[in-house]
């Protein structure tokens, strides 16, 4: 029963992470066999690729910001969220459906709305007789426009803070605020213990899909610069602008299926393992809290 | 992405209205302080799709000026889309990725999932460390190789690549629904050994039923990451535009066909209105699932 599974693990996973590893030490462009080149492609990412540390940077920076920005948004919402009394079905949809737009939707919709020259968002801006930016058109603003962007759809962890939110027993409010506890204190030491795996949860998992961040900065970028999105081969809109949006992920797919460098492109993608095994691990410690026992 | 996920679906939904929010009593200015807070919240994530929409209904000239209001109603743009490009078979692509898909995972996975969640073996724990790892590791990680093989097998170009590994299991989905078997009392299964059911039958008489709604979160969440997948399509089918699937279409739209923003507009509308349908009729087999089987997560 469980055989299919355990060939698709050694398929799909075992084997891609060893033939990733024999690939990192040699040149191989598809048409003809690998061939051995020792640490080269190592040396050549860590002191001579141009662009790799500015696409490492960009990733990180969608770590730093933009999962944190996320989680206290979806946080702050939920918190407003559970205190409705009217109308919660209506109140928890308007939040909660945007997380369903297709991303390549959400993105294309984010451009058009941000878009400097005839965009509502500095349309509206204007009324306020302030001037837009360029948004998604300057190298400063493109990323922080995808984590307005990434707000907008946070409605899946918020969901998941609200059900934890709606989970908290209400004999620790009624108890604590017998014993005096004023509105903040109860959300110090009721309500925020409570949430701590949820947020775990929600940080760890942030973490990883940044590790990974792909489609949304791609498609501004192909969006943005009106040119056609990245197909055959890299094209000149990966990034913009001015590499702005490069992430460490695109980076791998430029090198790897723009300039069929397959054995340079493995060696990035293992150092990509390397980081991301250390936050499995992580995770791994994680995970074991959350698996429910097992109901007899 | 894990168990909270199913809690989250499989609770009394949390966007479904229920009683129990602590009651106590607040001030007058805490309540309009809220009240004012969440409006505004409100308007602003309202705000993108009414601006999507209207813009997709103006006359093309329109979303050069300034009016947000469209001067005349365009219902032509959505006819406009599918004479610009081949939506209707990038359409059928994507229907086949995300129900192929899906098919797939659930044929493989249920299985699985239930060995891992109800059978003890030797291994078991590898075998689900394994399956926790791969779900969790980045697709770029494993890319190139699994790109080479079916290169060899001349299948890129189209979404197979993409359809077919899902027919060996999807980490994932057995991750989501191994959660869920695990809630499922094992008296249950124990009963079904002992009255001489195979493990087969045990899992689809059994086991099946009582885990419906998971089953169908399972489903609804592959469905989705198909439906929105863009890095896949992107690696397996950029060169064969008869192969594309609907979201990939769309991101090369306005590159291609212009500036035009009223029709790039009209398609996100299409792109988007399946999956917002999809969820709206399945949000209800959730709630008769967990209130016909007494289950829940």
């Amino acid at each position: 029963m469980i055989t299919p599974a355990v060939i698709g693990l050694l398929v799909f996973f075992v084997y891609p992470l060893l033939a990733s590893l024999w690939y990192s030490f040699t040149s191989y462009n598809l048409m003809s066999p690998p061939q051995w080149i020792g640490l080269r492609n190592y040396t050549y990412l860590f002191t001579q690729d141009p662009k790799v540390g500015k696409a490492a940077l960009n990733t990180l920076w969608f770590v730093v910001f933009m999962v944190p920005i996320r989680i206290v948004s979806a946080l702050a919402v939920a918190g407003l969220l559970v205190r409705v009394r009217r109308a919660r079905g209506s109140w928890r949809s308007v939040f909660y459906l945007p997380a369903l737009v297709p991303p390549v939707a959400s993105v294309v919709a984010f451009v058009f709305l941000f878009n400097p020259g005839t965009g509502p968002v500095n349309r509206v801006l204007h009324l306020f007789g302030v001037d837009g930016p360029l948004w998604f058109n300057d190298p400063a603003l493109a990323k922080p426009s995808l984590v307005l962007l990434s707000v907008w759809v946070m409605g899946d962890i918020m969901i998941i803070f609200l059900a934890s939110l709606l989970d908290v027993p209400r004999e620790l409010y009624e108890a604590s605020s017998l014993d005096g506890a004023n509105g903040a204190q109860q959300v110090v030491h009721v309500t925020l213990p409570h949430l701590v795996p949820v947020l775990l949860f929600a940080g760890v998992t942030g973490v990883i899909a940044a590790l990974q961040y792909f489609t949304e900065a791609a498609v501004a970028s192909g969006v943005a610069s009106g040119k056609a999105t990245i197909g055959a081969g890299a094209s000149a809109a990966i990034g913009y602008p001015d590499d702005s949006l490069l992430t460490y992920a695109q980076w791998i797919y430029v090198r790897g299926f723009g300039n069929f460098q397959f054995g340079y492109a493995s060696a990035l993608a293992m150092v990509l393992f390397v980081v991301a095994s250390v936050l499995v691990v992580f995770m791994m410690r994680r995970v074991g809290a959350y698996t429910p026992s097992e109901a007899s | 992405m894990t168990a909270t996920v199913i809690e989250a679906t499989a609770q009394p939904s949390p966007l479904r209205p229920e009683a129990r929010a602590p009651r106590r009593t607040r001030s007058l200015g805490v309540w309009v302080a809220e009240h004012v807070a969440l409006v505004t919240l409100a308007v602003l994530f309202v705000a993108p799709v009414v601006f999507v929409v209207l813009t997709s209904l103006m006359p093309a000239e329109q979303t050069l000026t300034a009016t947000i209001w469209p001067t005349s109603w365009q219902w032509s743009n959505y006819l406009e889309v599918f004479r610009t490009v081949p939506l209707a078979r990038w359409f059928g692509n994507s229907a086949l990725y995300a129900f192929g898909a899906t098919a797939c995972m659930l044929v493989s996975s249920v299985p699985a999932a239930y060995v891992l969640a109800k059978i003890r073996f030797r291994g078991a724990s590898l075998l689900f460390g394994a399956i926790v790892v791969a779900m969790l590791l980045p697709p770029q990680v494993t890319v190139i190789p699994v790109y080479v093989l079916w290169s060899k097998v001349h299948l890129t170009g189209s979404l197979l690549p993409l359809i077919l590994p899902n027919l060996f299991g999807d980490a994932f989905s057995i991750f989501l629904l191994r959660q869920f078997f695990l809630t499922i009392p094992r008296e249950y299964t124990d009963a079904a050994r002992v009255d001489g059911c195979g493990e087969w039958r045990t899992l689809l008489r059994i086991v099946v039923p009582m885990a419906r709604p998971g089953i169908a979160a399972a489903a609804l969440f592959s469905f989705f990451r198909a439906w929105n997948d863009y890095f896949g399509p992107l690696l397996y089918t950029s060169e064969n535009q008869a192969a594309w699937p609907v979201s990939y279409g769309l991101a090369t739209f306005r590159g291609v066909h212009g500036t035009d923003w009223s029709i790039t507009m009209a398609m996100t509308v299409l792109v988007t209105v399946p999956v917002i349908l999809l969820f709206l009729f399945a949000q209800r087999v959730f709630v008769e699932g967990i209130t016909l089987t007494g289950v829940k997560g």
